[in-house]
């Protein structure tokens, strides 16, 4: 079945005082599928998906969300389309103030009038599917990197979005909570078919949590296709970061 | 010289630019008022935060600004009135200058101290630890969620802690014209009884008020605009206690002018 790009990126620019991160970006993303950015560390991957769901505004070009544009939107529309993602942030931004469940209910508490009994049983599916049953009085203090990754995950899934965004969901994780954390986000994609976007430097990582990979060097797309295109790519870059040639001093920033 | 000139001129933007910042903050926090009628909890927890547990220290320093303010006010008497007309105008004029000046002023700057820098350590750091956008995302308005009880908070609170502070300055006043200057407590009263002017309290209010609002914006405003990690939370916590000392002092200068 034909899918259709949910989210749309055309002639995408952003720079920072002189530096030009991102120069002309395009990238389609198909409903329900999750496509992966990689590209090295500064290239301008975080900017990119900060930019999908409004936190940095681009110079130019457009983002369209289910159709809408969402540069230079008003706060209260950008708030509405907000509402239709979810965002795992790298250091997972959990608030220190509040315990597990107060981390994950906040925004059913600031969006809906679920009495406090509804939001308690939502909470705790949504942890009990990050394998987190149990923790809801939990200080986020006491949780490791792991832990603090799968809050993060039940807060992003908690108000059911149609998209989910990844900055580096992986990255300070040892091998083992890597892969417990990728194998998470492809479960969660199979099981609710969200509409996912992650952005890596790891390509293990990126092979086992994406449908499609996009990669994003010197300010552009410079590949999107499937992963067999992918790893298949006689592009220098690419067998560069995938570590099968070698770049010569210089080459790298 | 060029190299003073510039820098000069960059000190003199950066103030520009922040004060602009507070303004922009403070009008959104009053048009956002009424999050707060639904979400009176995170008002009062930060009421809590504010003001009940800046009082030990409110205490203290009243104390001890009251003892030495009648000290100070019986010997500069000495040698200009007669010890007993001295004695008949000490509490009235220690009264006033408790009310008018002393406790809006030095609680005042206790708060920037306390309450100004911590809200710019907090904030900051929920800033540089990506809370902030985290709250964006889930389509939370910081300036809402976070901004609007902390300075309606620091608003109200200042007015109470001063009026605390009043009455704590007035019992280390009256308790060294007691004991040290043999000047007994019903003198000391009728002394503020017979000069007493509702204005001078209600000018210490309304100093209170605009103190307690414009350090709590400051506060919200330095912190929420904080930039590169923990460095940058230190500097924005230095930042927040200067700007809101200097907000003090000048605003105290332009409400006396106003006020009397």
């Amino acid at each position: 079945m034909m899918r259709l790009p949910v989210i749309e990126i055309k002639h995408l620019k952003k720079s920072f005082d002189d530096k030009e991160v991102l120069k002309d970006v395009n990238l389609l993303c198909d409903e329900g599928k999750s496509t992966v950015i990689v590209g090295r560390s500064g290239c301008g991957k975080s900017v990119l998906l900060k930019s999908i769901i409004g936190l940095i505004r681009p110079e130019a070009g457009e983002i369209l969300v289910d159709g809408e544009n969402i540069i230079g939107m008003k706060k209260n529309d950008l708030f509405r389309v907000r509402r239709k993602f979810g965002m795992l942030f790298q250091g997972a931004a959990l608030f220190d103030s509040l315990t597990v469940a107060g981390n994950v209910a906040l925004p059913l508490v600031e969006h809906t009038r679920l009495s406090e009994e509804e939001i308690r049983g939502r909470v705790k599916s949504k942890l009990s599917m990050v394998d987190l049953a149990g923790a809801e009085d939990k200080m986020t203090s006491e949780l490791s990197g792991g832990m603090r990754k799968r809050v993060g995950l039940a807060r992003a899934l908690i108000m059911d979005p149609k998209f989910i965004l990844y900055d580096e969901p992986t990255t300070g994780l040892d091998p083992i909570t890597s892969a417990a954390i990728d194998a998470l986000i492809r479960e969660t994609q199979a099981r609710l078919g969200l509409t996912s976007i992650i952005v890596t430097h790891k390509m293990d990582s990126a092979f086992h949590v994406g449908d499609s990979i996009a990669m994003l060097e010197g300010g552009r797309i410079i590949f999107s296709g499937s992963i067999d295109e992918f790893k298949k790519s006689e592009k220098k870059e690419i067998r560069a970061f995938c570590g099968k040639t070698e770049l010569k001093a210089g080459d790298e920033r | 010289m060029i190299w003073v000139l510039r820098k000069t001129g960059r000190q003199v933007l950066n103030l520009l630019q922040e004060t602009g910042r507070s303004v922009m903050l403070l009008a959104g926090v009053v048009r956002n008022a009424g999050y707060l009628t639904t979400h009176s909890r995170l008002l009062f927890s930060q009421m809590m935060k504010i003001g009940v547990t800046s009082l030990p220290l409110v205490a203290v320093v009243s104390l001890f600004t009251g003892a030495v303010s009648a000290w100070q006010a019986a010997y500069q008497f000495q040698g200009i009135v007669s010890r007993e007309m001295a004695l008949n105008f000490l509490g009235a004029a220690v009264s006033a200058a408790i009310l008018i000046e002393l406790a809006p002023v030095l609680t005042g700057l206790v708060i920037a101290g306390r309450v100004g820098a911590s809200l710019a350590a907090e904030l900051g750091s929920m800033k540089v630890t990506e809370q902030v956008d985290a709250l964006e995302v889930l389509a939370i308005d910081p300036l809402r969620f976070l901004a609007t009880p902390r300075i309606f908070a620091g608003t109200v609170m200042l007015p109470v802690l001063v009026i605390y502070a009043d009455i704590i300055a007035h019992i280390g006043a009256v308790a060294v014209a007691g004991f040290l200057l043999d000047l007994s407590p019903r003198v000391f009263f009728a002394s503020i009884q017979e000069h007493f002017l509702a204005h001078n309290v209600t000018a210490g209010i309304i100093k209170a008020l605009v103190f307690g609002a414009g350090t709590a914006v400051i506060g919200c405003s330095i912190g929420l605009n904080t930039k590169g990690g923990a460095e940058g939370v230190g500097r924005s916590t230095i930042k927040a206690f200067v700007y809101s000392s200097a907000f003090i002092l000048i605003a105290d200068y332009l409400l006396a002018m106003i006020l009397f």
